[in-house]
Parts: C-alpha cells; sequence; structure tokens
C-alpha cells in the first residue's frame, strides 16, 4: 500500500486530458490509466503480502491485511465513495502507525510488560526449570561438539545408537541424520561449521550459559557443558504439573503456584525469576499513586513538566509580543533582515541548538563560564534548580523566534479603527495594549499557544539532548530533576536495569489523556471546532 | 506583511515637528527616537545568534576542542570538516544523506497524504466528517514518541512478512512518519483549503473537470504556500526525531544525523567539539537555507493557521 502514495506523485502532478463523465470511450484518460496502474501496484503488493504472511503463519498480519486489499478497491472501483478515494491513503498509514499502537500501548499499560515479565507462561515455565537443574548423579558425559550457524550455537551429541542430536537454546534435542562421527565422537553436520578449540574459549561465556533441553517437555532436564567438550544431563529440581499450573520442589516439597500477577510464589513469599507477561488491571496506574517510591518521584515530574511547558510558552510569547511591538515600527529600519536573523533559532534543528547550548554551557571548557564569567565555575546543568532554569531559558531561545512571527502576523492583522477609537476616548500606550491589544491578541493567537503548549509538555529532545533529564541526586533515582513526563517514560522503559515498559505505557496513557483534555478545553473556549461545519 | 500598520504604535510616539525630508538632520533625528528600539533589537540579535555563531566558529577552528572554541573565529581552517567526513567510525556521509532522504520522502508523503484527506474534508460533506475531524485532532495528542515500545514491536512483527517495512530499514521508518501525516497538518491545510472559494470548484465542474482534476490542477496550485509550510515543518519534525529513529535503526550506517550526532557528543564530549560544530554546520545548513527561502511561505502559513481573515 505504501507505493500508492509515493508513486502517485508523479501521475498526480501532471494535468490530464478533460474526462467526460457521460461518456464512456473516454474513460481511458490519463487519470484513469495512473490509477489502475496505481491500484494493480498495491494489490500486487498486498498479494505479496498475504502470500508472506501466510508462509510464516503471522495471522494478525493476515487479518489485517486482507480486509485492508478488499477495501482499497471497492473503494477505488466504487463510483461514489469519492471522499473516501482521498481518505484511504492516509488512514491506512494512520490505522496502522498511530491507531494501532495507541490501542498497543493502552493494553500494554495494563500488563506488568518489563524486564523479568516479557515472554509468555511457557517460557518462564522452561527457563525456570533450566535455571533449577542440578547434574544428574553418575550421569554419563557426552562427547560434545559445538557447532556454529550465524551466531546461533548447536549442541551435537551421540544419541547412543550410532547417530546424533542436535539441538540449541530453547529448541530440544532431534535426531540429526547425517552427522558425521569418528569414532563414537560427533565432529561436524552438514550446514553448520563445528568451532574449534579456539573457537570454544573465545565464546567460553555464551557456550557454558547453554541449557538444551532433552525433550519438548521441560520436567526432561537439559544438556549443559562446563568446557565445550563434554556434556552432562541436568535435571530440574523442580518439577513441573502443567494441569495445576505449579511447580514442586523436588527437594523439599514446596509449592509454587500461580500468583496471578504473572509470577510463580511460594506460600512463604518466595518468588521464581522470570515472570511472564499477563494483565495485571489498573495496578500501574494505582501503584504511581499509592507506591511511594514513584509517587515522589511521578508527582515532581508532573509539576515541573507543566511549570515548563506554561513557562516557556508564556515566556517565548512574552518575548516574542515584546520583539514584535518594538521592531515593528515604521522608524525602525532593516526590519525585514531584522526578522531574517531573529528567526534563525527557529531555522536551526532543534535537536543541534541542545547539544551546542550543552557545549556553551559545560561547566569546565564552555564560553559561558569561561568567557562569560571569566573562568568561574557554575554548573549550569548540574544542579536541580539551576539545570531546569537553564533549560528554560535555552528552550524559550528555540521558541520566542515562532511566537515573534506569529504575533507580528497579528499584531498586522489587528484593525486599526479599535486602536483609533481607544485613542479618541484618551487611552494611554499601556492602557490601549493592555485592555485593547492583548486580548485581541490572545484570542487570534490561542489556539497556536494552546498547540505550542502540547507541544512543550512533550518536547522530548530539548530535555534529554540537553540534560539527559538530569542531575540526580542519588544514582538510583527514578527521576531527575529536569525530566519530563515524556523523558520519565524513556528513563521507565529503557533506562536502568529494571525496565518498566507497562508502567512506562500507563503513564504515555495519562500523558496523552492530559494534553488531550488540556487541548479540548482549550479548542472549546476559543471556539475554533465551530469552524468545523 | 513586512510593512507594520503605520498606526500599530503610534500612541507610544507621538508625530512630532518633521524636518525638512530627505535632509541628514532629517534621518539622524529618526534614528534618535528610534535608538532604544534599535538597542533592543541588538540585544535580541545577539541572544538569538550567539550560539550560530559560537558552533560556527568552533566548526573552523583547526584546534578542535571545546576550551580552543571559545575565542571565536581566532583561527580558521576547514580541518574539522576533512576529520568529520573521514571519521570510519561515524560514518557522517550516510547520516546525513539518510537523513535528507527520509526527511524528503517524508515531507512529500505528508503533504500529499494530508492535502488529500483536507480535500476531503474541505469539499465533500459525508457522514463522520466532524467527528473525522475531531478523531484527526486527538488522536495527534498522542507523539509517536511515547509509543516506541508498541512501535519496536510493530516492526518486528512487519519484518517477517515485509522485511523492507521491519527493524533497521529506512522506508519502515518513513512509513511510521508518515502515520502521523494526518492529524494536525490535515487540520491546517483544511483550515487553508476553505479560503480557496468553492465557486472555483463549481464552474470547473460545470466545464467538465472530475473531482481529481480538481484537485490536482486547481486547488493544490491555488493552497501551494500551505503546501511548502506543510512539507518544511515535516522535513524539520523527522530531522529532529531522536527517539524512534534510534529505536528503528540500529545499523550505524543506516542511522540519521540526531541519532549519529548524539553519539559524538555523548562518547568524546570536549575533546572532538570542533568535529562535531563542523557537522552540526553541515546539518543545519539545508535546513536553514530552505527556510530562509520558504520564509515568506512559512510566516503566511503560520499566521494563516492562527489569524484568519
Amino acid at each position: 500500500m505504501p507505493q500508492v502514495v509515493i508513486a502517485a506523485e508523479p501521475a498526480s502532478g501532471e494535468p490530464s486530458s478533460r474526462l467526460r463523465r457521460d461518456s464512456h470511450s473516454t474513460l481511458w484518460t490519463k487519470g484513469f490509466v495512473a490509477k489502475l496502474v496505481l491500484l494493480a501496484m498495491a494489490d500486487a503488493l498486498g498479494l505479496y503480502g498475504v502470500i508472506a504472511a501466510w508462509a510464516v503463519r503471522s495471522w494478525p498480519i493476515l487479518a489485517v491485511l486482507i480486509p485492508a486489499l478488499l477495501a482499497v478497491n471497492i473503494v477505488y472501483f466504487s463510483r461514489r465513495l469519492t471522499p473516501a478515494k482521498y481518505l484511504v491513503p492516509g488512514l491506512v498509514f494512520l490505522l496502522v502507525y498511530q491507531v494501532f499502537v495507541i490501542l498497543y500501548t493502552g493494553y500494554a499499560a495494563f500488563t506488568n510488560y518489563g524486564d523479568g515479565h516479557n515472554s509468555t507462561k511457557a517460557d518462564a515455565v522452561e527457563a525456570i526449570l533450566a535455571q533449577s537443574a542440578i547434574r544428574v548423579e553418575g550421569s554419563p558425559a557426552l562427547d560434545l561438539a559445538v557447532l556454529r550457524d550465524g551466531d546461533d550455537y548447536f549442541f551435537l551429541v551421540p544419541d547412543g545408537a550410532g547417530g546424533a542430536l542436535i539441538g540449541s537454546d530453547g529448541e530440544a534435542l532431534k535426531a540429526a541424520p547425517g552427522a558425521r562421527l569418528e569414532a563414537g565422537r560427533p565432529v561436524g553436520l552438514d550446514g553448520y561449521d563445528t568451532l574449534s578449540l579456539g573457537d570454544i574459549i573465545a565464546q567460553t561465556a555464551v557456550i557454558t550459559a547453554m541449557a538444551v533441553p532433552c525433550s519438548d517437555d521441560p520436567n526432561d532436564g537439559v544438556l549443559k557443558t562446563p568446557d565445550g567438550a563434554v556434556a552432562y544431563a541436568y535435571i530440574p529440581t523442580l518439577l513441573y504439573d502443567e494441569a495445576a499450573g505449579q511447580l514442586t520442589s523436588q527437594a523439599d516439597g514446596a509449592v509454587y503456584a500461580d500468583s496471578g500477577e504473572g509470577n510463580f510464589i511460594s506460600p512463604d513469599g518466595t518468588v521464581l525469576q522470570p515472570g511472564w507477561k499477563t494483565p495485571i488491571g489498573f495496578r500501574n496506574f494505582t501503584s504511581i499513586i499509592t507506591e511511594p517510591s514513584l509517587r515522589g518521584p511521578f508527582l515532581g515530574v508532573l509539576a515541573w513538566t507543566f511549570v515548563y511547558a506554561i513557562g516557556t510558552v508564556v515566556l517565548a510569547f512574552a518575548v516574542g509580543l515584546s520583539l514584535a511591538l518594538v521592531l515593528n515600527h515604521p522608524s525602525v529600519k532593516f526590519r525585514r533582515l531584522l526578522r531574517s536573523l531573529l528567526i534563525l533559532p527557529y531555522a536551526f534543528p532543534a535537536f543541534l541548538s541542545a547539544m551546542v547550548w550543552q557545549g556553551m554551557l559545560n561547566p569546565q571548557f564552555g564560553f559561558v563560564n569561561q568567557v562569560l564569567l571569566g573562568g568561574r565555575w557554575v554548573d549550569w546543568l548540574g544542579e536541580a534548580w539551576l539545570a531546569r532554569a537553564t533549560v528554560l531559558v535555552v528552550n524559550v531561545w528555540m521558541a520566542f523566534p515562532y511566537m515573534f512571527l506569529i504575533c507580528t502576523g497579528a499584531i498586522q492583522s489587528l484593525p486599526a479603527e479599535v486602536e483609533e477609537a481607544a485613542r479618541v476616548d484618551g487611552a494611554g500606550w499601556l492602557r490601549t495594549f493592555w485592555n485593547i491589544k492583548l486580548p485581541l491578541l490572545l484570542v487570534s493567537t490561542a489556539p497556536l499557544l494552546i498547540s505550542s503548549f502540547s507541544m512543550n509538555f512533550n518536547n522530548f529532545n530539548s530535555i534529554y539532548l540537553l540534560t539527559g533529564g538530569g542531575p540526580l541526586a542519588q544514582p538510583t533515582d527514578k527521576a531527575g530533576a529536569t525530566d519530563i513526563l515524556i523523558s520519565f517514560v524513556y528513563r521507565l522503559a529503557f533506562g536502568g536495569v529494571n525496565r518498566q515498559y507497562g508502567l512506562a505505557c500507563a503513564i504515555s496513557m495519562l500523558i496523552f489523556i492530559i494534553v488531550a483534555g488540556i487541548s479540548a478545553l482549550g479548542f472549546k473556549r476559543t471556539k475554533v471546532l465551530e469552524e468545523m461545519n | 506583511m513586512a510593512v507594520a500598520a503605520p498606526s500599530a504604535l503610534a500612541p507610544a510616539v507621538p508625530p512630532p515637528v518633521r524636518p525638512a525630508a530627505g535632509s541628514a538632520l532629517a534621518v539622524l533625528g529618526r534614528a534618535g527616537r528610534a535608538s532604544w528600539r534599535y538597542a533592543v533589537a541588538l540585544a535580541a540579535l545577539v541572544f538569538a545568534l550567539f550560539p550560530i555563531l559560537f558552533v560556527v566558529s568552533a566548526s573552523f577552528n583547526p584546534l578542535g576542542t571545546l576550551t580552543s572554541s571559545n575565542s571565536l573565529f581566532s583561527r580558521v581552517s576547514i580541518g574539522n570538516y576533512g576529520d568529520l567526513l573521514t571519521d570510519p567510525t561515524h560514518p557522517y556521509g550516510h547520516w546525513f544523506a539518510n537523513s535528507m532522504f527520509i526527511g524528503a520522502v517524508t515531507a512529500v508523503g505528508t503533504v500529499f497524504l494530508g492535502a488529500c484527506a483536507a480535500y476531503a474534508f474541505s469539499r465533500f460533506r459525508f457522514r463522520g466528517r466532524r467527528g473525522g475531524l475531531l478523531t484527526l485532532i486527538l488522536l495527534q495528542m498522542f507523539p509517536q514518541t511515547l509509543a516506541y515500545v508498541a512501535i519496536f514491536l510493530l516492526l518486528t512483527t512487519l519484518k517477517n512478512v515485509f522485511p523492507i517495512l521491519g527493524l533497521d530499514s529506512q522506508v519502515g521508518l518513513v512509513m511510521v512518519y508518515l502515520g502521523g501525516a494526518l492529524g494536525v497538518n490535515t487540520f491546517l491545510m483544511y483550515g487553508f483549503f476553505n479560503t480557496v472559494p468553492q465557486s472555483l470548484d463549481e464552474s470547473a465542474k460545470i466545464d467538465g473537470a472530475s473531482h481529481g482534476q480538481i484537485f490536482f490542477t486547481i486547488i493544490l496550485r491555488l493552497v501551494a504556500p500551505i503546501l511548502a509550510v506543510v512539507a518544511l515543518l515535516s522535513f524539520i519534525g523527522t530531522l529532529n526525531d531522536f527517539v524512534i529513529a534510534s529505536v528503528v535503526l540500529t545499523t550505524p550506517d543506516k542511522q540519521t544525523l540526531a541519532v549519529g550526532l548524539y553519539q559524538y557528543i555523548s562518547q568524546s564530549f570536549s575533546e572532538r567539539w570542533g568535529v562535531f560544530a563542523s557537522g552540526a554546520v553541515l546539518a543545519a545548513l539545508p535546513v536553514v537555507a530552505i527556510f530562509m527561502g520558504l520564509q515568506k511561505y512559512i510566516v503566511s502559513g503560520l499566521t494563516a493557521g492562527s489569524v484568519k481573515g
């Protein structure tokens, strides 16, 4: 489907010959042919996708692709549905890459998805059993060859009947027909490279960590090797009872039952790792408030996010409006040049601005300390409150030219009569500005200010690329001093050792609700939506 | 646009008795009265331009460290640019080409998808039209940046069926960006499309033009300014994206400027400042050039979105 969009550009640009809708003979116009070609391409791609999805058993993709393909064909071959012809290309992308990801994020927000909970229950059982395995007393040492195919490693062991078995991490042993054995020792198999002693030593860590299941039943144990030359059978000390869905310790008979929260837990509270991904209801949302280690950082970040977004908009608007008022005057020459120069920070890519400011504010070598302050040490981005003030100033630097531009435009479109009337009534400059001009300007710029607020509410780059969300008071802190919600989410999901995707998704949904709510209120008050009819 | 309404600030500066127009005295007199305005302009210029001058100067400084960059334009050489383009561990040339490619394709795609949708919303009356517009506004409140976990999983799954749309593919990344093509752009364009009188469409229709012809040959030309604005905003937005690009693209040769330069700065910050600066200047150059070239459109487009009339 994507091809439709890209390929449509050249074809759509050229004017096609006049099309008379009433006559059949003129149906084959350039436009119609272009449409046919594009649709054929889309269909070909779609069909390819259907076949490929079928081949890899990717049912979700198939379930989306077939209806989509049908819908596209119906829309473009129908004589009606004209608006749909213009909406479908964008909608396809919107549904897949925006709506779907929002829905998925919403779903993940209600799960415990994250480190220790990132796969299915079956995977968790297998991993727990493999971890608990101990070497079987007196079990024979199996001669082992370690094979490699690409990045994957395999164990090749004799099956005791003159043949060999092959298996890998998470892939149970199975017969390896055609394996080469020398005096009962397996040495190789077509399609795989046999590792030399040197290779094995280089990859010791990977190879000794491997646990090759003996069969598809995880209770049968695994093969492990201490040195890459011989393998021993390891039997789990825990027994998995699939019917009851619980693990029993062979040693002391302790029962680890499914806690319902994606873990096996014993009556005395011992939790087995790893767990698995499972829905946990509103736990992520409530933990933000009920867990003290999370509540403090979250509320701090929430408050700072509002201060940051509102502060940026208000300050940038104040600076932009002042400049527009001062410079937008007939007595100022080179207004056009001035404006071009003043909008340079806006034209300069924001991700670069953040990095450049980071360099200028470097406490040891940066320009601000070295030159402007004569070598004094001020850790602009290293102390909590100073860092907050600094990121605000830097963000105002990035945002004020936009406000300057829209204020210039808004001032120029103010009706002159209103102002003259005020002057005739004897109002001074300040009064005219405060009581008449500013309200009028606010009315006309309000929708843009709201958009600017919601943009800055989620202005990840200007925080992350400048301070990384820091400084952190303690290295283990959940949030840094300048972290706004979106960088806090990033920290939860990608920073540190304990990644909590579920929690991150829950906060993402909260951000969505906050921004959407505030924008809805704002737009309602500014009546922008009334223009829609 | 550049000419201010003469009365804009009249109460603040009452018209004085004018000396003979054209005389040197007149010029001086006017300059004197406006001098505080020039002082403000100067302060604003210093604030606005200093960081940019700093990075340009650093990029030409042969010593190349952050400390040495503090003496602006003391020595000039293009050595940093040479180092930048020949550094084998940081393939800057690739990053630059990737960013331009991804940005340009996304911009063109966004304009096309957005314009089509805006045309439908502006010119046709259909069931769900108002609801559709509202939904678009709502959906764009959810920045894709928030959904990188879901995007990562989606692209992992897609890779099995359409490898070109999967992880570590630039085309795949462009598709993700195009998912955000509707939304704010459509609404911005919708407002602008509405300012093109319907009577134009109707007369074309009477002449026998199809809706496709009206769209491609009449409307699109009349709304060119907003198309330029949306293309530019989309290009800049794409170029600035850090999170999604860093999640999707993993091979160094495939990465974008934002991801690549961030690695630069987080790895060897103060010693390689000059090389970073030259990379930043080269990266900013095309964006600033396009921005300045299309300034007229951007200003009119931005204000048309707000001060309609």
